[in-house]
């Protein structure tokens, strides 16, 4: 009979030859979607496809029945604060690589707004050998797009970009002034790096805590408009198109913003984006009653937004969903809703909110799968997010239909702050394997 | 941490947090109990023991003189100890004081805590943290209850009623709580509501409240009952919303030429501390036939001694309390 992998949820060593049996295989980049098993010779996939079960197993391989759950390339989420180095009481690299790994992340991008900022090649090395160390998920870096996130000088994007930066952003900064955009966006074609642009006109979104609109007019709260978010990304378009630059909107949140990107790819522009699982599980009222954990930016919007979020990830204009992982301890959540924190953890969540887009019949299960895989990886140039005979064995086993609840308190990660405590979701990872070492595995799973 | 809320006392709620959510009963049961208040503070004796053996403690991490006095002068008269902290604004700016001071105050087993606070929601977010009843003296841009229920406690002595009269307010609406939780209010008693200024001081949105709106202000006040005045408040605003204050006045102030196009009989309020020549002429403030601000001031205790009067109604053990002071 088949035996189980040593249950090593945080295994460092790698296994010899492990054969997956019994499994629902997906490969978004290949649309495979068929029963079969996947083996792993040490770090690498040596064989995965239908043929693989009872007789083409090869001899002392260890076996792993996966009693035909889905098992798809590990998540590539291109939008994570780790917090170190600088604010290690919210998360850490290990944090955020258990969180990560209990999510199903294979591979995760630090954003540049740490202390130091990643704005220096030293930085970029740091992140590196720390993620050596804690040994768990892959992790990559942004490097930032201007010196210490000020908006003014250009970061050295070559020596950055050697150094192992996989794309540039100010983070949870837009970079506000134009001419040091088309800057960047110009500079950067000598490297083909992405500029990732956090799209928000900060002068127009300035003291606002939420969404503008009746629910903040009657809580008494200042407003973030829909158009500060479609202004910045309409500006931006025009700078891509005099300069040819790669460039990416992060997390997407408005019918408007949506509307324009849609129009810029029908004109061939080098344009993408990505969302977010909130801007499409959730609206505006979840702030309610003043709750701090739906304080995001951008700010959770309408209803009608949300609903453009989820026809925008059906059409194919949002081409990625991240996480947008901000973790916050308790001190900057627990306040009154101006002076709170803006954003939440989600790499735990990241998988089954996505899965519900599928559940509700929205998109196809690949389509789900390849928005958190094989796209994101492609944008920053990674060779991960698909399951190739040969390449890291970087994937997820995942029960598609497994109902559970979010319990924050469960969270891998440092901070707990997530607005999903208790939600009922439906699809949970189960393993997750990096380079052929499970790096998690759901006990009682 | 939470008790029930008092069940009876026609009444269900554990604290006035804001006046949106208050039906037109709920609202007149506070309105009929100031009534009797209003006389009892005008009698010789004024002391009653509603209160006698419960704790208020006034927690403003806002200045204020008259909302504070009033609430201390309100509890001192239902026979209360009354303990005044003011938290200065470079201490909230910490942050962490706001729940600090929360677990503080459950130690020392206050029953009535009367609360302000510069952003909207701030008292909301206390009062989970606390055991006690909350009164919410002004949340940020949110909500102000007592200053609306004072506001239509002097209202309805003058003009004997609320329903189916016609309200302007004026001024800075969006960063004004009394303008909200007199609309809330209003609205909920059967006036029709008003609202008239600069359009970068009116929100956008407010329409779906159920107001109507007006940026002129003679269009605005024209054959209304009650103009209410706003307070210019400069110390919530990002930048100027409005280019001047001669400006301001010019387009927005009320003064005698404008005030002509209300009723004859219209009645003047503002919630105070008052912007002479700002958002009001002097004159017009001081006019003893058309002003209510002194008015308002007197109901202002009366109000709050209902309030604390309903909100301690229910014993620790549950039982009501027996009777209102009539």
């Amino acid at each position: 009979m088949t035996r189980e992998l040593q249950r090593a949820p945080e295994g460092r060593r790698t296994p010899g030859r492990v054969a997956y049996v019994n499994a629902r295989l997906l490969d978004p980049a290949s649309a495979l979607d068929a029963k079969g098993g996947l083996i792993t010779d040490g770090e690498a996939i040596a064989d995965f496809g239908a043929h693989i079960g009872q007789g083409t197993i090869p001899e002392g391989a260890t076996i792993v029945d996966c009693r035909g759950q889905c098992l798809a390339p590990g998540l590539v989420d291109m939008r994570v604060q780790v917090r170190e180095p600088g604010e290690e009481h919210k998360e850490t690299i290990g944090t955020a690589s258990r969180s990560a790994a209990a999510g199903g992340v294979t591979a995760m991008v630090c954003l540049p707004n740490t202390n130091p900022v990643i704005d220096d090649v030293a930085v970029v090395e740091f992140i590196a050998r720390r993620a050596r160390e804690v040994k768990l998920v892959k992790i990559f870096a942004y490097g930032s797009v201007t010196k210490g996130l000020k908006g003014d000088d250009l970061t050295e994007m070559g020596l950055l970009g050697a150094a192992g930066a996989v794309g540039f952003t100010d983070g949870v900064k837009a970079v506000a002034n134009a001419r040091v955009m088309r800057r960047a966006l110009t500079y950067s074609r000598a490297f083909g790096s992405l500029i990732i642009q956090h799209p928000e006109e900060p002068r127009l979104a300035e003291g606002g805590a939420m969404n503008e609109g009746e629910l903040a007019m009657r809580l008494g709260l200042s407003g973030i408009p829909a158009i500060a978010e479609a202004m910045m990304i309409e500006r931006d378009l025009r700078l891509v198109e005099v300069t040819g630059g790669r460039y990416h909107a992060a997390h997407v949140s408005t019918a408007l913003a949506l509307e324009q990107i849609r129009r810029a790819k029908d004109a061939g522009l080098p344009v993408t984006c990505d969302t977010a699982p909130p801007y499409f599980a959730l609206d505006e009222t979840a702030v309610g009653d003043y709750r701090t954990f739906a304080k995001l930016s951008p700010p959770l919007r309408a209803d009608s937004d949300r609903r453009a979020v989820v026809a925008a990830l059906k059409d194919g204009t949002i081409d990625a969903i991240a996480s947008d992982h901000a973790p916050h301890d308790q001190d900057s959540k627990r306040l009154p809703f101006t002076q709170a924190e803006f954003g939440i953890v989600g790499l735990e969540t990241l998988l089954p909110l996505s899965l519900k887009l599928h559940h509700d019949g929205h998109l196809p299960l690949l389509s789900v799968l390849g928005a958190l895989t094989c796209k994101p990886a492609d944008l920053l140039g990674l060779p991960l997010g698909r399951l190739v005979s040969g390449a890291p064995a970087d994937f997820v086993i995942f029960d598609l239909d497994r109902p559970w609840r979010v319990e924050v308190e469960r969270f891998k990660s440092k901070s707990k702050n997530s607005p999903f405590d208790l939600h009922p979701v439906q699809g949970r990872a189960m393993r997750t394997v990096v380079d052929g070492r499970t790096v998690f595995w759901l006990d009682g799973g | 941490m939470s008790t029930p809320p008092p069940q009876n006392t026609g009444f269900p709620h554990r604290h006035l947090l804001g006046i949106e959510g208050l039906s037109s009963t709920e609202i007149t049961l506070l309105l009929d109990l100031s009534d009797a208040y209003v006389e009892i503070n005008r009698s010789a004796d004024k002391k009653r023991n509603h209160l006698s053996g419960r704790t208020l403690i006034n927690l403003f991490f806002e200045t204020s003189t008259r909302t504070r006095t009033s609430f201390e002068l309100a509890a001192k008269r239902l026979g209360a100890d009354v303990i005044n902290i003011s938290v200065s604004d470079s201490a909230i700016k910490k942050g962490e004081t706001l729940l600090d001071t929360a677990m503080t105050l459950n130690a020392m087993h206050a029953d009535v805590l009367v609360v302000r606070h510069p952003f909207s929601g701030g008292v909301t977010l206390l009062s989970q943290k606390v055991n006690c009843a909350v009164i919410n003296a002004g949340d940020g841009s949110h909500e102000h209850p007592t200053q609306a229920l004072l506001d239509a406690v002097t209202i309805r002595r003058r003009k004997g009623r609320l329903e189916g009269l016609r309200v302007a307010i004026c001024g800075d609406v969006a960063h004004s709580r009394v303008a909200r939780s007199n609309i809330h209010l209003l609205n909920t008693m059967g006036a029709s509501v008003r609202v008239v200024g600069p359009p970068t001081l009116v929100p956008g949105q407010i329409g779906r409240l159920g107001v109507e709106v007006f940026h002129d202000m003679r269009k605005g006040i024209k054959d209304c009952d009650i103009v209410m005045m706003l307070r210019l408040q400069s110390e919530r605003m990002h930048g100027a919303f409005v280019p001047s204050i001669r400006e301001y006045f010019h387009f927005w102030g009320l003064d005698y030429a404008k005030l002509a196009e209300a009723k004859p009989d219209a009645l003047i309020m503002h919630p105070g501390p008052m912007n002479r020549g700002v958002e009001i002429d002097s004159e017009v403030a001081d006019d003893m036939g058309r002003s209510l601000i002194r008015e308002q001031v007197e109901m202002g205790v009366a109000v709050r001694m209902a309030c604390l009067e309903i909100l301690t109604r229910i014993r620790t053990n549950g039982a009501p309390v027996p009777g209102p002071v009539t």
